[in-house]
């Protein structure tokens, strides 16, 4: 029972120090930051590729990078900060892996996948999200899903190892590019 | 929740987003959970073990045994249960999980729900961990543990409250709805707004229905429902074929496809109360489906099929006939056939951890394993993450061993298709000797996502490969994720056929009755071209073979691929074609300059056409060409008939407009009539099939 409390306790425990500890060879404190923070990277994996086995995958591929980037890991970022940073990374290490093949293989640029899932389900803002996804380029998505994460430009910046000026600029640039979008299909 | 406020421009976005955003998949969580601490234990080395406790590793275990066990199950029943058992796998696993254990109460009342400030109806999972990124926010859990039992006590509380909020009679209990126990747990904040909306909402709670609009949480709910989803398939598939005029386009070409994947498919959606999706219903595919009882080659046939042409009224247009052409393949005696190499490929990356995947194709693989001769050899190969060699060549004899890597097998990690290609066209490679035949099989859900997803790029790798002389066939398993193009690209390039498995009985049809035809090609690159003559024939429409064009020009040429011809396969082309002065046609004919090209000599007038076939010997370099006319038979064999009734009801499936009023119980109607001996009724099945289409359509 006491080991049980002292798992429990764990929830108690900010990131950092479980991050802290983790790095430290801390099997139970790996294991309850990765719990608490799986389906959270599991959506941002889904925000960068647009496709749900992609995403499933992609977040395997975190779990299996983290362990060795953890030991890394100095406490002077927050948990959340190099988390994401650590899953923007795998993301691009996928692309990358996946442009020797062929074409970039995110799921945002395929107009067949966002019709289908709209005619499929009648979900507007979805056919939308694609429509909108496939206009922008590879770094104004990556940069939007995480800005729409609810994180601050200085937040994004520090993860995607750019300038706020730089996140400010994307997101003016995607919001060109949906106004234009806008635009468009209200002429139609 | 932050400083930056982008939104009212974003908010669209962030809508789409949250309604696209599918809730991660609670067995790959687990995986992937176990892969991280599993990486995580490699690394400390022997450190942390003291650490680890028992306690945690051995429940782990248990649920894994569970989920394990109920993968197997496939009743709907079962279903029910799974979600339940996995739900409290992830009570135990997650600190999450535990925040949805502890206010059961949270569904029927919502007091201490924060709902994010922008109506952030965000995936459940994603909610409860919402504030994790900060230090502080974390509640005092202490949960005791709770058994088993306890949480199903509670989960069938909770059902019960949510049937009983959800008044109306929720819909019959399909195994999409039976997630609903696990949805309502993990969307539990969440769905409380749609509960407290009244009785207008209700049903979206209860009946999880599938209608419900963009953002609401019923529309979450169901995005984590077992159901399997057709988001992510593609369908390899092209306009039907348009109607020709004979004095313009004299000459169709085009290659045999022995295929069957899209019937299959049909069936599964079928199966599952769903039209198939027009774009998956490839007519050839239907037909070639069924065995036919044609005419067998005789010595005194050059080719090593017997080509059959019958020409009848079309059921769907008296005015119109049909020009049905079949190909027997020869069959060698199986004793005396060459040795065969075999090389497995296997995709395990987890999206194949479903019982109609990788269990599925593990029995299929052991049926097969019986029909083996002792001098055959067999590998695996498994593509995740890193392609590798579950089973070195060994001999069929070698029973024990092939068995016990076949058991071995197990999903997880991600998928690497062309790694796992080269790896096997290695090995068959290695494997093959003179007079020998090999063969990789490849077994997958499709998912070649980190190897190739653009059959383009596919296309040159198989093509290179090709020339080894090893064949490749695809079987596509589990649905949900299948690329259906990818496997075609895969197929038609690799002189293979693809085939979709989704029940034991059609493993058993594709990989036991059929082995021979299945495993040794009798001709390669099987072409076929008829030039109409338009002294009689003033329009014509292939039907089906949309994605087996070829140019006039290919036919002749060797270089072009075309698809190959197995032991004991039949393949069947329908054309349908319009007779000149018949009521029927639809163009006019030309003005000026028309006449020239019906002047065909005196007597030629009987013929309809000329037939073309060109194939090579398997491994042959330069092919082989037989040709005769066609003329006029007016015999409706029942095989010929029954061959109509398909294509008639792929083109009812594809919704194309030349049938006129003809409809399912037409369709029903003629296959009845000519179903024949119907050995293992296939074609039973197929009026079965069209019997749903003619209700589901009704609908």
């Amino acid at each position: 029972m006491a080991r049980v409390l002292g798992y429990d306790m764990r929830m108690n425990v900010s990131d950092e120090d479980l991050a802290l500890a983790a790095a430290g060879g801390d099997g139970a404190a790996f294991e309850a930051l990765l719990t608490r923070h799986y389906d959270r990277l599991f959506a941002l994996a889904f925000r960068f590729t647009g496709s749900r086995a992609e995403a499933e995958d992609l977040t395997q591929d975190i779990c299996a990078v983290l362990p060795a980037k953890l030991a890394g890991y100095r406490g002077d970022a927050k948990v959340t900060t190099w988390l994401y940073r650590v899953a923007h990374n795998a993301a691009i290490d996928r692309r990358r892996r996946a442009a020797s093949y062929s074409k970039a293989l995110t799921g945002w640029g395929d107009w067949e996948v966002g019709r289908k899932k709209a005619d499929a389900e009648e979900k507007e803002a979805v056919g939308w999200l694609y429509t909108a996804m496939g206009r922008l380029s590879e770094t104004l998505r990556d940069t939007l899903a995480l800005v729409l994460d609810d994180l601050t430009h200085a937040e994004v910046a520090d993860i995607m190892g750019v300038s706020e000026g730089t996140v400010s600029w994307r997101i003016s640039e995607a919001k060109k590019a949906l106004r234009v979008l806008k635009e468009e299909e209200e002429a139609s | 929740m932050t400083s930056h406020k982008d939104d009212l421009e974003l908010g669209a976005l962030k809508a789409g987003f949250d309604a696209a955003t599918p809730a991660p998949d609670p067995a790959r969580r687990l995986e992937n959970l176990a892969l991280a601490q599993k990486n995580f234990t490699d690394l400390q080395g022997s450190l942390s073990e003291a650490r680890h406790s028992s306690e945690r590793s051995e429940s782990r275990g248990v649920f894994k045994g569970v989920i394990d066990m109920l993968m197997t199950r496939s009743a709907a029943a079962g279903l029910t249960a799974t979600t339940a058992i996995v739900a409290v796998g992830f009570l135990f696993l997650s600190p999450a999980g535990q925040d949805f254990m502890r206010p059961p109460t949270t569904i029927t009342t919502q007091p201490e729900i924060e709902q994010p400030v922008s109506g952030d109806l965000r995936q459940g999972g994603e909610t409860a961990i919402v504030d994790a990124d900060d230090t502080e926010v974390v509640e005092p859990v202490l949960e005791p543990v709770i058994t088993a039992e306890e949480v199903e006590t509670r989960l069938r509380d909770q059902e019960a409250e949510a049937d009983f909020a959800a008044a109306p009679p929720s819909p019959s209990p399909q195994p999409g709805n039976s997630g609903g126990v696990l949805e309502l747990f993990s969307g539990a904040p969440v769905a409380s707004p749609a509960i407290t909306q009244g009785g207008h909402n209700n049903s979206v709670v209860g009946g999880l229905a599938s209608n419900t609009r963009a953002v609401s949480p019923g529309q979450l709910l169901n995005d984590v429902a077992p159901m399997p989803e057709a988001n992510t398939e593609e369908f390899a598939n092209e306009d039907d074929n348009p109607i020709r005029v004979v004095a313009e386009n004299p000459v169709s070409t085009f290659s045999i496809d022995v295929d069957t994947a899209s019937y299959s498919l049909l069936r599964s959606s079928f199966n599952r109360g769903q039209m198939p999706h027009a774009d998956s219903v490839r007519i050839e595919e239907m037909i070639n489906y069924f065995p036919y009882d044609y005419a067998t080659p005789t010595e005194e046939d050059v080719s090593p099929f017997r080509p059959t042409v019958n020409v009848f009224q079309t059921p769907w247009n008296p005015d119109t006939r049909l020009v049905h052409i079949g190909l027997q393949g020869e069959m060698p005696v199986v004793e005396d056939r060459p040795p065969l190499n075999l090389v497995f490929l296997i995709d395990t990356s987890g999206s194949m951890n479903d019982p109609t995947k990788l269990p599925l194709l593990i029995q299929s693989f052991r049926l097969m394993l019986d029909r083996l001769n002792p001098e055959d050899e067999v590998a695996i190969v498994t593509y995740a993450g890193n392609a590798g060699v579950a089973l070195e060549p060994t001999p069929a004899s070698d029973r024990d061993a092939i068995e016990t890597a076949l058991t071995r097998l197990q999903a997880g990690g991600s998928t690497n298709g062309v790694g796992g290609l080269q790896v096997a066209y290695g090995l068959a490679n290695q494997m093959s000797e003179e007079g020998e035949v090999s063969r990789v099989l490849l077994a997958t859900d499709g998912d070649f996502n980190v190897g190739i997803s653009d059959p383009d790029a596919l296309t040159d790798f198989i093509e290179t490969q090709r020339d080894s002389g090893t064949y490749l066939s695809v079987l596509g398993f589990g649905r949900g994720n299948l690329q259906d193009d990818t496997m075609q690209a895969l197929a038609q390039n690799g002189n293979g056929t693809a085939a979709y498995i989704d029940t034991l009985n059609e493993a058993q049809r594709v990989l036991v009755d059929q082995l021979a035809g299945a495993l040794f090609p009798i001709a390669d690159d099987v072409k076929i071209q008829v030039e109409f003559n338009p002294a009689v024939i003033a329009e014509y429409r292939l039907i089906g073979y949309e994605t087996r064009a070829l140019a006039r020009e290919d036919f002749n040429n060797d270089d072009v691929d075309a698809g190959e011809l197995g032991a004991g396969h039949n393949v069947t082309a329908i054309y349908e074609v319009t007779p000149v002065g018949s009521p029927a046609r639809l163009t006019d004919p030309l003005r000026y300059g028309g006449e020239e090209a019906t002047e065909v000599a005196e007597e030629l007038a009987g013929e309809l056409g000329f037939l073309r076939l060109r194939w090579k010997e398997p491994g042959a370099e330069d092919s082989q060409l037989i040709e005769f006319p066609i003329t006029d038979t007016d015999s409706a064999d029942a095989e010929a008939q029954f061959a109509a009734a398909i294509a008639g009801f792929g083109q009812l499936l594809r919704g194309n407009d030349f049938l006129g009023d003809w409809d399912y119980a037409d369709a029903i109607a003629l296959a009845n009539e000519n179903r024949g001996a119907d050995e293992f009724g296939y074609r039973f099945e197929a009026v079965q099939l069209m019997r749903l289409a003619d209700s589901l359509s009704a609908n």
